[in-house]
């Protein structure tokens, strides 16, 4: 990861900033413009910057997962499913049934994940098609239960959407958090600021420790693991597994700290998006957490131009168009990909199964 | 030497994979400080052995003794922990780590739960100090050159203080000046009491540095010697099983018109550094000019370049007289380009397709093959029938996928399929590269035919011994440039290896 | 499969029958393992399954309805099928085939308005379907460009395809393309003119033209993989594109034109169902084919007769699905974990092999070749 890149990365960063801010301006200080969108962009990268860790434990190792995009979609259903069972049918208070929820996403992610690894490192399926099924089987999966759990007669809830525990509240940094209007975004919610201490622990495990070393290696050069007595297949189990965890986070983050509902199919592309933000950030967790902003900062954009509609002028009618400006973090994971602001090299043995 | 203890002992080793017997009641001992050569073939099970010994893989049956003690080893682990130590052919090496990440690999030193890179530098340093092996822990592996890559594959095996030291195919990427060195550098470890198994089936090599000879065919141990008692010749049947003829026979050359001119060719690699730096040279039908040079010097990227494969940077390249510089492959091929491409898997067959369809993998398209864009089963089939035929292609029917065929047999069916078109050039890399010296043999007959039927050949091997004995005018390469081209019969095998080194000879750097 | 002339009859019926085993028995391994689901929920897993076949097949109206569900699938399987014989995995048939829906509505409901005259169904229907095609075929085709020139794997590009689609189609729905009818709620184009509308087969049942259109495609698409010196330069390049390269075919070119075949047949898919079956293009009526269609080519082993098949059985499931709703009460979207099951149980076939205890594996697929960033 390059300087040049971040540099590209703070200036697009930047400039969507500035678009809020020269429209909004007429109506609040510029400053407290920049401290929402900088809250609002660390807040909704969150998802992406866990899917990308995800991605970065897989490919590291050397299995390439395109199921991120299932295992959260899962993990935002399971979870909410399960903080829901905890407060509604054990009558736990709201907190620790979040808790409970956060948990059983995490042990979702890790359970689809699971099969991804039998799929992609036993039975040596093509990893596009095992990550394929992973996400046809989440979607199945979430869709059949979300109907027969809520909807359908009989069902434990009664048929009826029962009352939801709210969400996650936020967490005041100390001292960081009482700085006047920076303060506001050192209020994050706790998954938020857990994907952000992920991203400096998945650093230091990648490069200062011997498992990193190991999952490198076994990404890098298989046989060349093996023959140091490396057992390559439990890396690689191990890695996919503590990926899922992550993914499974990052789908508890939609469920139980962005919103407290379940939406079929509500992961929206996110898990795709997020391996585009590991490539541009060259399988490292600063390059990709700095790429997950760039996709966070496009969405705080929409999001604070819905709020400014009736400032935007008519020569940037576009913007008043949430379609339009919805487009922006597809089209902008296309330009990544095409290579254009600078190449990245995946690891050496990704998506190739070991055959010993 | 012959009094020393035995330190490693496999009995009756038995290996079988699907249709080969790999291993069949293999024995074979190795005593203390002794360097005991393996030779043998590609194919003739000497690194089934290695790997059984080196816990890659479990033999169907049979024993294997450490130190006297029978010794179980299920993996590589076991047989590090038992002081046994292999380099690789293909060096098992990360080329984005550091030395001294590579070396520490799988055995890390870790102060408070971090990697300490520090104390493994230093034990590196300490080593390659003591045993003469000079290399910079903290240099990128990648960035070494292959001489030393192999040192720091050595190091790594003292660093787990290896006993024994498997050595395979340890020279085949080596210049003959490098060979030289690697030679001392064994003794140097026998001298300190390591004992060195040399795998390898290059005859000289094993004569000037084993103290011990081995030798292996179609899985089977054939017979033990020592250097003392035999010679190439002797040597050489008891690896193939019958007289082989070391030398090809070949009439003089009748150079003809030029069929290939190349000038100042630039080409990239892919990492986008300059491989070829300023090369011309020019074939002419009815010549063998052989390009040596050490692997890695460039000739990859010319043959491609050449072929079309690979985008030029610079230059100009002229085949039968039109001008085929920058132009893809098809014009190339039609200009008169037969191409035996040095990755055969890779570039030149469709292991998943069809025998018959590879012998029409570039012609396809033409009539008989196919007319007005729909194929000919019946011509593809004639076809197939008439080559298996003709270029002996050991195959159960066109009809079985290439990749089913063994290795000497899917080098004829590119054979059979580039020599049996219209060429004027052919263009062979490394066209006998892990070959059996059957079929070795078969195809050095051919391109000399083909050379005598008046096409021009550019021969490019990292193998000197074939250079020497196929062509006719020798270009030495060395980091992208030729160095010289000289006539074959006014050059021998040491102004090679130095011009293979960098090394221009006093009279031409004068 | 070029050996075919070389080997007898009882061979190749054989050869039919080994292809075969494999699909069928992960059918009913994830047909076993769904009626554990429904058990587990609370439903009969035998009553479901009976009310699913009645469904599917018990009546001419079922059976009507079962053809018309399988039309698309069958395109939208070819489509994806076809690209994996090209080694290339289109993931964004979804979205080619809303845009082919979108470009053959706008023909359909538009064109008469425009050049102010009747329209002979000869010439309109035509025009509308060759629309739909080309829109599927260009917005595939970006992706294979993108791949060709770039390296930027088609896997993340057909789905970023399949979103921006999904806006486009949500914009011109409720803008530009928005029924005017005063009583008119949702997302949806006006109908088609008459002069565009594909007729049913029988009067009084469903099921139309396109339902024949996509078994003719079926057998086209066969002929040009295997007859044709196009469909060999496609299957080299999947194969092994350092070889295609060797061999003078233009590798980036062959990626491009097997992006555009496939994408064709998602937007024959999408311009199909609105000229022979809704008269107009309404938004969310194609959610899910994308992914359906990737099941359908991998249970179909790529082959096009294999893809016909795996869409009628896709298309009976889905159509028996309502009355089995209907009947035990358990919610329609069970067929998507079967199908997800069946799709687990096809991709892994050594599971299958494993507990069916059937040796040899076939070569497999391979299509992940890293990002190529």
């Amino acid at each position: 990861m390059d300087w040049r890149r971040f540099t590209i990365i703070a200036l697009v960063i930047a400039i969507m900033i500035g678009t809020v801010v020269s429209i909004g301006l007429s109506q609040n200080p510029p400053l407290v413009i920049i401290v929402s969108m900088l809250a609002t962009t660390i807040a909704v990268a969150t998802p992406l910057t866990l899917g990308a860790l995800s991605g970065i434990y897989c490919e590291r190792a050397g299995v390439v997962n395109i199921g991120i995009e299932g295992m959260m979609l899962a993990g935002a259903f399971f979870g909410w499913l399960g903080a829901i069972y905890m407060n509604t049918v054990f009558h736990f208070p709201a907190m620790p049934s979040l808790l409970a929820g956060v948990i059983a996403a995490i042990l979702t992610g890790a359970v689809f994940s699971l099969l991804h690894a039998v799929l992609s490192i036993t039975f040596k399926v093509d990893q596009i098609i095992g990550g394929t099924v992973i996400n046809i089987l989440a979607a199945g999966i979430t869709g059949f239960l979300n109907r027969q759990m809520f909807f359908g007669a009989g069902s434990v809830f009664g048929g009826q959407v029962p009352h939801s525990p709210g969400v996650l509240p936020s967490i005041h940094v100390p001292i960081l958090s009482s700085i006047p209007v920076f303060g506001r975004m050192f209020e994050q919610q706790p998954i938020t600021v857990a994907a952000i201490i992920l991203v400096f622990v998945t650093h230091l495990v990648l490069f200062y420790t011997r498992w990193g070393l190991r999952t490198r290696a076994v990404g890098e050069h298989p046989r060349a693991a093996d023959t140091v007595g490396i057992n390559v297949i439990r890396m690689r189990y191990m890695n996919v597994i503590i990926g899922g965890c992550m993914a499974g986070l990052a789908g508890g983050y939609l469920t139980l700290e962005s919103i407290s509902s379940f939406e079929p199919l509500m992961s929206n592309g996110r898990g795709f998006i997020a391996l585009a933000a590991m490539i541009f950030g060259n399988w490292t967790p600063f390059g990709a957490w700095a790429a997950a902003l760039v996709f966070g900062a496009a969405q705080a954009m929409q999001i604070n131009l819905q709020f400014f509609r009736a400032l935007i002028p008519p020569q940037l009618a576009a913007l008043q168009n949430s379609y339009v400006v919805g487009l922006s973090p597809y089209l902008l994971t296309m330009i990544i990909l095409t290579g254009v602001i600078g190449r990245t090299t995946p690891p050496a043995a990704d998506g190739k199964p070991y055959e010993k | 030497m012959a009094d020393n203890p035995i330190v490693l002992e496999a009995k009756d080793i038995t290996k079988q994979f699907p249709g080969v017997l790999a291993n069949d009641h293999v024995n074979f001992d190795l005593r203390k400080g002794e360097i005991h050569a393996l030779l043998g073939e590609n194919g003739a099970g000497k690194t089934t052995l290695m790997n059984v010994l080196y816990g890659l893989y479990l033999p169907d049956s049979g024993e294997i003794l450490v130190n006297g003690a029978p010794a179980t080893i299920h993996s590589s682990k076991d047989s590090i922990d038992l002081g046994i130590g292999m380099v690789h052919q293909h060096f098992m090496l990360i080329p984005v780590f550091s030395v001294a990440e590579n070396i520490m690999l799988g055995d890390e030193t870790v102060k408070t739960g971090l990697l300490d890179r520090q104390t493994v530098a230093a034990k590196v340093r300490e080593l390659s100090h003591n045993y003469g092996l000079d290399v910079d822990p903290f240099a990128k592996v990648g960035e070494l050159s292959v001489g030393t890559q192999q040192r720091v594959e050595i190091i790594k095996t003292l660093y787990r203080e290896a006993q024994i030291i498997i050595l395979d195919e340890p020279t085949a990427v080596l210049t003959p000046q490098e060979v030289e060195g690697l030679f001392r550098i064994m003794r140097e470890l026998t001298r300190r009491g390591v004992s060195i198994i040399f795998i390898t089936h290059k005859l000289k090599e094993v004569l000037a540095v084993a103290d011990r000879i081995t030798v292996m065919r179609a899985g089977r141990v054939v017979g033990s010697t020592t250097p003392h008692e035999t010679d190439e010749a002797k040597l050489a049947s008891m690896m193939v099983g019958r007289d082989v003829i070391l030398t090809v026979r070949k009439a003089e050359a009748k150079p003809a018109a030029e069929v290939l001119r190349v000038e100042d060719l630039h080409v990239e690699d892919d990492r986008g550094l300059e491989a070829v730096r300023g090369i011309s040279f020019d074939v002419h039908a009815g010549e063998i000019l052989g390009v040596a040079g050490v692997q890695g010097n460039g000739q990859t990227e010319l043959a491609e370049a050449l072929s079309g494969l690979r985008p030029l940077k610079s230059g100009k390249v002229m085949l039968a007289g039109k001008d085929v510089t920058g132009r893809p492959p098809r014009p190339i091929t039609e200009a008169g380009l037969g191409h035996i491409p040095e990755d055969r898997q890779r570039h030149g067959l469709v292991l998943s397709e069809t025998v018959a369809d590879n012998m029409v993998l570039c012609s396809y398209y033409l009539p008989p093959f196919a007319r007005h864009a729909i194929v000919q089963p019946a011509a593809v089939d004639e076809n197939a029938r008439k080559l298996i035929e003709e270029y002996d292609v050991r195959t159960p029917s066109p009809y079985v996928p290439a990749g089913k065929l063994s290795g000497g047999n899917q080098q004829k069916v590119i054979v059979a399929r580039e020599l049996s078109r219209p060429v004027k050039l052919l263009l062979a890399s490394q066209p006998t590269r892990g070959l059996d010296v059957g079929s070795i043999e078969y195809i050095h007959k051919e391109i000399v035919a083909m050379r005598d039927r008046g096409v021009g050949v550019l021969l490019i091997s990292a193998e000197l011994d074939e250079i020497l004995s196929l062509a006719d005018r020798i270009a030495v390469m060395y980091r992208g440039q030729i160095m010289q081209i000289m006539n074959a019969r006014e050059t021998n095998k040491e102004v090679l290896g130095l011009l293979m080194a960098g090394v221009k000879e006093p009279a031409s750097a004068a | 499969m070029q050996s075919a002339e070389e080997k007898g009859t009882t061979n190749r019926l054989r050869g039919v029958l080994d292809a075969l085993l494999v699909p069928v028995l992960a059918i009913i391994t994830a047909l076993i393992v769904g009626g554990l689901i429904i058990w587990a929920v609370g439903g009969n897993a035998i009553a479901a399954y009976k009310a699913l076949v009645q469904g599917a097949f018990g009546s001419p109206r079922a059976l009507s309805e079962t053809a018309v569900w399988s039309t698309p699938y069958i395109f939208a399987g070819l489509a994806v099928a076809f690209a994996f014989k090209g080694g290339l995995f289109n993931i964004g048939a979804e979205g080619q085939l809303a845009l082919g829906a979108v470009a053959a509505a706008l023909i359909g409901y538009a064109l008469p308005v425009w050049l102010g005259i009747q329209l002979s169904p000869f010439i309109h229907i035509p025009l509308a379907v060759g629309m739909g095609i080309l829109a599927g075929a260009i917005w595939a085709a970006i992706p294979g460009a993108l791949k060709a020139y770039t390296g930027a794997h088609e896997v993340i590009n057909t789905i970023m395809m399949n979103y921006i689609a999904l806006n486009i189609t949500s914009f011109l729905l409720n803008g530009p393309m928005k029924d005017p009818d005063p009583l008119n709620v949702v997302a949806r184009t006006p109908p088609i003119a008459l002069s565009a509308r594909i007729p049913p087969i029988f009067p009084h049942l469903r099921v139309h033209w396109g339902f024949v259109l996509a078994l003719l495609v079926a057998v086209f698409v066969w002929w040009i993989l295997q007859k044709t010196t196009l469909g060999r330069e496609i299957r080299t390049v999947g194969a092994n594109p350092d070889a295609a390269k060797y061999a003078g075919i233009n590798v980036k070119r062959m990626i491009i034109v097997t992006m555009a075949i496939s994408g064709a047949l998602a937007g024959l898919a999408g311009a199909i169902e609105v000229t022979a079956l809704n008269y107009r293009h309404e938004l969310g009526f194609s959610i899910g084919y994308g992914f359906d269609a990737i099941a359908i080519a991998l249970l179909g082993k790529s082959n096009p007769f294999g893809v016909v098949l795996a869409a009628i059985l896709f298309g009976a499931m889905r159509n028996g699905a309502t009355r089995m709703q209907f009947v035990t009460q358990i919610p329609v979207d069970i067929i998507s974990v079967i199908q997800a099951l069946i799709l687990l149980f096809v991709a892994a076939d050594a599971i299958v092999r494993y507990i069916y205890r059937i040796r040899a594996p076939q070569d497999r697929v391979v299509l992940t070749r890293g990002w190529g960033g």
